[in-house]
């Protein structure tokens, strides 16, 4: 529960944040074993073919899995604050539809072969998103316009997808498009963690300079601005921020959808629901999200393996209904 | 350690809006240590004066200045510590306490880590001021009507602004909640600070002001003492109204329009 000390300051705030990191540290080292070939933990720093599969197969996939975890719940818990709109997620302003279409354009190509390239198509399908909504939104800094050119920008690299899934030019070329829409870390090394890290951490850092400015537009716009807080800076700041933290996750695991609603909302009764106060435990807990579900999709009894990105919107879809009923009774 | 509230001044501002002239040319100040009252009519250019007067608007021409300085010349942060503002519509997005909701209004006097304990002294002192002390805990989107009114207006006075400047402060208010804030507000002055309130209801006004300030058509058509400008032949020019003007059993000011002229 929340709770304050004599001078206000949210001594639980602090706490959920150790606790988080804690267990996303246990949940990480946990990861490392998950799997479907069991490597005892004495033989993880070794230098045989059991050390190798922790060291080059597991680790850079887990290391992958909390960096694109904390962007997405991070990124979701700014766009919620800056939208003021609990059911707003990174995807609204249309960066990873149009990260997504960057990827997409390499493998319909045939150019996955290198790879380098689908990441740097994918960032240069969010370096472009990020552009067209410049030049939609304008420098108004109006949120009605910005969300609008988001939503427009969403659609239109939407249906550019599917155009280019239907225009495949083999069937090999479909299934690969299809699957590598559904996002997972599955075979993913250090090259991708070299790659979407640091984009992800200079993301994050934009992200995390908005909270004083979201705690503001708690009061709404007016208020916000006669206190000092520039809105056309912060509108920026958030489409940099979600654009580098969605870009990057994008281009290393595809689209990981649900993360980004959910983790604001699950850590907002603990956290408090003051905007800034949900920013870093929302990072820790989209983190830990995400280690865990795809902890979870190796170590499941199936065929083949559950794609990431399936598991969470199997995950999702019910508490996004759970979500709609608790704000109907509340408005009722 | 009070710093000594400047003159609030604006001198030739115009401003256009999608081709409507909204407000033409005027100039005015305003006193500290005085309740002003900005009466007139529906779209007489009352609430765009104040957004320019709290620097959320820039007008086409004119300037605001505070004291000898310009107040477009100001950093937001700044601005923010000497001008509070208290919109029209209450907004109230999350589901934060009523403490925390307060504590907002520290947010141009508080460092990148928070906040001081000179920012919690203030915010306790504006809680005190609006009794708003015994809300503290609950959640401010959960509170009523009339205890929102307290809480946002204590949010404003936790800045500490030099200027106070409030649009309609009174809408969807009882009668009894009504003379809080505006008692409240009149407060807020015996310490020199200015307050600036648009209003609706002239009797309120007759009582509280100061001096009015009264608009009409993006101009200004008469500004002074409250009882020079609250006359039946200013009102009946800016409301197109006849209002009888007189006195309570009790001494105090009654404004009744009694018809359309």
């Amino acid at each position: 529960m929340m709770g304050m000390d004599r001078n206000g300051v949210n001594q639980d705030g602090w706490r959920l944040n150790v606790v988080l990191v804690v267990a996303l540290a246990a949940m990480m080292i946990l990861s490392l074993a998950a799997g479907k070939v069991w490597v005892s933990p004495t033989a993880w720093l070794g230098d045989d073919l059991s050390a190798l599969i922790i060291m080059e197969l597991r680790l850079p996939r887990t290391v992958l899995g909390a960096a694109i975890g904390a962007a997405l719940g991070m990124a979701g818990a700014t766009m919620q604050g800056y939208l003021r709109n609990p059911l707003a997620d990174p995807g609204v302003f249309g960066v990873s539809a149009s990260s997504a279409l960057g990827a997409v354009t390499s493998l319909y190509f045939g150019f996955a072969v290198s790879a380098w390239l689908l990441p740097a198509f994918a960032l240069a399908g969010a370096g472009i998103g990020m552009g067209l909504l410049a030049l939609l939104a304008g420098r108004s800094g109006s949120l009605i316009l910005f969300t609008l050119a988001g939503v427009i920008l969403s659609s239109l690299a939407g249906s550019l997808t599917s155009l280019m899934i239907s225009l495949a030019p083999t069937p090999f070329a479909t299934t690969e498009i299809v699957t590598w829409l559904m996002g997972a870390l599955t075979d993913r090394s250090w090259d991708d963690v070299i790659l979407a890290v640091p984009i992800i951490a200079v993301g994050m850092a934009f992200l995390f300079a908005t909270g004083r400015s979201l705690d503001a537009l708690t009061l709404g716009e007016d208020a916000a601005r006669s206190m000092g807080v520039n809105v056309l800076r912060l509108q920026w700041f958030a489409v940099l921020g979600v654009g580098l933290t969605v870009g990057a996750s994008v281009a290393a695991a595809g689209i990981i959808g649900f993360v980004g609603l959910i983790v604001p909302h699950l850590v907002r009764p603990f956290a408090g629901h003051r905007p800034s106060a949900v920013l870093l435990p929302s990072a820790l807990a989209g983190a830990l999200l995400v280690v865990g579900a795809d902890s979870a999709v190796r170590i499941l009894p199936s065929v083949s393996e559950l794609r990431l990105g399936i598991a969470m919107s199997l995950l999702g879809a019910p508490f996004f209904m759970a979500l709609l009923f608790k704000m109907h009774r509340e408005l009722s | 350690m009070v710093p000594v509230t400047e003159i609030l001044a604006f001198e030739a501002l115009s401003l256009t809006l999608r081709g409507r002239k909204i407000l033409n040319d005027i100039s005015g100040r305003f006193q500290p240590g005085r309740v002003t009252v900005i009466l007139g009519a529906n779209g007489a250019g009352k609430s765009s004066l104040l957004s320019c007067l709290s620097g959320l608007r820039e007008p086409q021409s004119g300037t605001v200045t505070l004291g000898d300085r310009a107040l477009l010349s100001l950093e937001g942060k700044e601005r923010g510590q000497l001008i509070g503002l208290l919109p029209q519509r209450p907004d109230i997005h999350w589901n934060v306490d009523v403490k925390t909701l307060v504590g907002l209004g520290r947010l141009p006097h508080s460092g990148r880590w928070g906040m001081s304990a000179n920012d919690h002294q203030a915010v306790a002192r504006a809680m005190a001021a609006t009794d708003c002390t015994e809300l503290s805990a609950r959640k401010a989107m959960r509170l009523s009507g009339g205890e929102q009114g307290r809480v946002l207006l204590a949010r404003v006075l936790a800045g500490e602004p030099q200027w106070l400047l409030a649009d309609e402060p009174l809408a969807s208010l009882d009668p009894a909640h009504q003379f809080d804030v505006l008692e409240r507000l009149k407060n807020y002055t015996a310490a020199g600070n200015g307050v600036i309130v648009v209003l609706h209801d002239l009797t309120q006004a007759a009582r509280f002001a100061d001096d009015i300030m009264i608009m009409k058509e993006g101009t200004i058509l008469a500004a002074g003492p409250r009882d020079q400008v609250m006359t039946a032949d200013i009102m009946a020019q800016a409301y197109g109204v006849e209002v009888q003007i007189g006195t309570s059993d009790t001494g105090e000011p009654l404004v009744v329009p009694v018809r359309r002229l």
